[in-house]
């Protein structure tokens, strides 16, 4: 079925002008949104993914450019829900709560940490600030494309305007000398008092239709607020313990905002009000529990638990937390933890796509999406396999061949120049 | 010592399980080629056979496994003083009252029961040199011991393996402590050999006359007397041949530690003879580091450099890496799998000087070994038990 839709696309395909056409021939391709495929082909045009089915099943358009895969492994770009390449930053010490605040107006395009994040097959990033706040500012949603600005590499809604989340936090991080929160309690206390400011705006803001007149007085703040209430701006909030994750869902539905749950070291002991809660989780694997109280009982089986629940999983690697470079091991560790190939794999691209709204997008080798894909040497979870190529909108952005690639991908003599490593609350614990 | 309990035990509770033997269907002895289908033999803590057509004598234990390696060795870490909660009360790797303090026992502080020993463990470490981590001018000494005992004491292989050392800008003071910069810290290093090699020498005088006993300066005469290694993290390579120039000046015994920037100056320490614990390749390229690659093992193979790969230091999450893990890296990137598995087993146990007890497959040896269901470094294999001294201590699949 879906290569006969592939054909009807290709014979379309053969009216309209064809030099732009790409295809990547001899592969294992894995689609993630349908069945494995073992000699198959991805075709791009342009930079978008015009088909993908078996090399056996698809005529290619004429004057297309083959590409001999053979033996390789192709999936879909991968998609990292929490990153802090670029060093971002959001809010500063002055308050707990910065919703005015915009990592589009702190990230490096130039940083070194892009590079690596290409090396390791990522090609979207949600880059985030830190969760040494309640709320610490307002994420981007970008494209690993080659780019000069973060103009160019953010993702835009369909009016222009630049897609991205709201950074939350509760827990220990958050928890600072005043005038930051004290206590669990109080973390929450403030920020309900916030939300319930948003909400008046918000209904101001309806109430007033279009009419300018009786527009409420501009409050940036509280403008990114209301996008969150009104579901248009997804809540991407860190949470540890099992009581600080189910305190996140008491709010979000007394709010009634999107949200997704991030890092949840401690998700395998609410799994049940998770996935009764149908809310998302992006997951963090590291190796070894510990590193501060809230991760004291981080386990590696929360993707296996999570997923058997049916709760929706993805990854992140929070870098600097975990090497970007290193992304498909973490899904990897999870399988050995138990959960399925095809979850892992889903959990780090389509999964995560879609909970930053750009699952119609990004994130699985479909028609009509982005070309944004990685070549692999061999299975994505051997730690033998190497990162041959990534390719972002049709475009290759890294190639291991490529010397210059490679530093970034091996490191070495100015692979880290220059790079900022942002790990939130790090400095806490400097030795 | 050990066995002598173990025969107590055996005594006491006239149990005969203390025996055991493993088969695996690839056996790495780490000393020759992989034997395939072969019977490593465990005798009262030793190994008393290995391979292929060894009989397993009536009454012993027998555990199974795809492959079988010597028990592995984290040639550098500070698991046991460092505790997984990272908070005040568990944190004993560094002291920073003052910035050279050799007198520090690692002795004094390795929790035993501490839960990243058990972690490391379940993976399939069974040495580990631990001790005072990286962050002052010398932080302390360190040893090494077995991940299994409940006890420091049982768990002990050598109280005093050598004494830690930091250059560069993790050594620096912090709030205006001494030293400030590059030049003080290998000034105040020097001072502080020059004045232990004088109370050496005044240790040489008649029983009436000898000095007061310096806990300090009797640290670094065992450095000095080339008994103990100055393990030297330094990761630039202008701080690695700051080292090379004072292991020359004070012909003390260097053992290169962390060495990010070794495969810019790797002649100079092939020549010297310097061996290298290397960084953990997963660790974060930042600050020293920042050149770092997943390419040094390979590099220092290349240039035939001794080297071991260790877990490290880490201040925040993960609160420990685990030595195998680092090792896949290494093994992925240039190294290949059985170079690898060397800088974490016979490599680094001759790097420790421990090579006599553990390290390989051979008969003598202690009965350590790691048992998993695939190639140890694959993500998707497990470590499936876990063998001290003949004990099966941690039992998988992890």
């Amino acid at each position: 079925m879906r290569s006969l839709w592939a054909c009807a696309l290709v014979a379309l395909a053969g009216v309209l002008p064809a030099q732009e056409d790409r295809a990547f021939v001899g592969a294992r391709v894995i689609p993630v949104d349908a069945p494995e495929i073992a000699d198959g082909i991805v075709l791009v045009r342009g930079t978008k993914i015009l088909a993908v089915g078996a090399r056996d099943e698809m005529t290619l358009p004429p004057q297309t450019e083959r590409v001999d895969v053979t033996g390789k492994v192709i999936i879909p770009g991968l998609v990292c829900t929490h990153s802090h390449c670029g060093g971002p930053s959001g809010g500063d010490r002055s308050s707990p709560i910065q919703p005015d605040c915009r990592v589009l107006d702190a990230i490096n395009v130039r940083d070194a940490g892009l590079r690596k994040a290409r090396a390791g097959g990522l090609t979207t990033l949600n880059i985030m600030p830190g969760s040494g706040h309640l709320l610490s500012g307002q994420t981007a949603y970008v494209k690993l494309r080659i780019g000069n600005t973060v103009e160019d590499l953010v993702y835009r809604w369909d009016d222009g305007s630049p897609m991205g989340g709201m950074k939350m936090a509760n827990g220990t991080n958050s928890i600072r000398s005043a005038p930051f929160p004290g206590t669990r309690a109080k973390s929450a206390a403030l920020m309900r008092a916030m939300l319930l400011k948003a909400k008046r705006y918000l209904e101001k803001l309806e109430a007033a239709k279009d009419d300018a007149e009786k527009l409420p007085e501009r409050d940036l703040a509280l403008e990114a607020l209301a996008e969150v209430l009104t579901g248009r701006r997804i809540v991407h909030h860190h949470t540890h313990r099992h009581d600080d994750i189910l305190t996140v869902l008491r709010i979000a539905e007394e709010f009634g905002f999107r949200v997704v749950l991030h890092h949840v070291s401690e998700a395998w002991k609410v799994a049940d009000e998770i996935a009764a809660a149908k809310a998302p989780s992006s997951l963090i694997i590291v190796d070894a529990p510990g590193g501060k109280l809230e991760a004291m009982d981080h386990d590696m089986r929360n993707g296996a638990i999570l997923e058997e629940k049916g709760a929706r999983v993805a990854f992140h690697t929070d870098d600097g937390i975990t090497d970007s470079r290193l992304f498909l091991r973490m899904a990897a560790l999870a399988v050995r933890a138990g959960m399925s190939r095809e979850g892992a794999l889903r959990a780090l691209t389509l999964s995560g796509a879609e909970m930053l709204d750009l699952g119609d997008r990004v994130g699985s080798l479909t028609s009509g999406k982005d070309a944004d894909f990685v070549i692999l040497s061999g299975d994505p979870f051997s730690v033998y396999t190497r990162i041959e190529q990534t390719w972002a909108d049709g475009e290759k952005v890294f190639d291991l061949s490529d010397p210059d690639d490679r530093l970034y991908a091996e490191g070495g003599y100015g692979a880290s120049v220059p790079q900022n490593f942002n790990m939130c609350c790090f400095q806490r614990w400097r030795n | 010592m050990r066995t002598l309990q173990c025969v107590a035990l055996f005594l006491v509770t006239g149990v005969v399980s203390a025996q055991i033997a493993v088969r695996g269907e690839s056996v790495y002895t780490m000393a020759g080629a992989v034997l395939k289908n072969a019977v490593v033999v465990v005798t009262d803590g030793k190994i008393a056979a290995v391979g292929p057509d060894v009989r397993v004598p009536d009454g012993y234990r027998v555990l199974q496994a795809k492959v079988v390696t010597p028990g592995l060795i984290d040639a550098h870490s500070v698991v046991g003083l460092a505790g997984y909660l990272n908070q005040d009360d568990d944190q004993d790797q560094l002291e920073r009252s003052a910035a050279i303090q050799p007198e520090l026992r690692a002795i004094d502080a390795y929790n035993s029961r501490e839960k990243l020993v058990d972690w490391v463990r379940g993976f399939g470490v069974t040495t580990l040199h631990t001790g005072h981590g990286p962050g002052t001018l010398i932080s302390g000494q360190t040893m090494i011991v077995k991940t299994a005992g409940k006890n420091m004491d049982d768990a002990l292989v050598r109280p005093f393996a050598m004494l830690a050392c930091t250059i560069g800008n993790g050594a620096k003071g912090s709030d205006g402590k001494k030293p400030g910069n590059r030049s003080k810290a290998i000034a105040m290093l020097r001072s502080a050999l020059v004045e232990a090699s004088i109370y050496a020498e005044k240790l040489q005088a008649p029983a009436d006359k000898l000095p007061d006993r310096n806990l300090k300066h009797e640290a670094l005469a065992q450095v000095l007397a080339g008994k103990v290694p100055l393990m030297v993290t330094a990761h630039r390579s202008q701080d690695i041949l700051v080292a090379l120039r004072l292991a020359e000046e004070f012909s003390f015994p260097l053992v290169l530690d962390g060495a990010s920037e070794a495969y810019m100056v790797s002649e100079r320490i092939k020549q010297f003879g310097a061996k290298v614990i290397a960084h953990p390749p997963m660790m974060r390229s930042r600050g020293d580091a920042e050149n770092a690659t997943f390419e040094l093992g390979a590099k220092l193979r290349k240039a035939g450099i001794p080297f071991a790969y260790q877990s490290g230091f880490e201040s925040y999450v993960p609160k420990t890496r685990v030595v195998l893990w680092e090792a896949a890296i290494g093994a992925a990137h240039g190294l290949g799998m059985e170079n690898a598995l060397a800088a974490i087993t016979i490599d680094a146990a001759k790097l420790l000087g421990i090579d006599d007890r553990v390290g390989s497959l051979e008969v003598g040896k202690d009965g350590d070994l790691a048992l998993y269901d695939g190639d140890p470094f694959e993500y998707l294999s497990h470590c499936v038990g876990v063998v001290i001294e003949g004990e099966l201590v941690s039992e998988g699949p992890r």
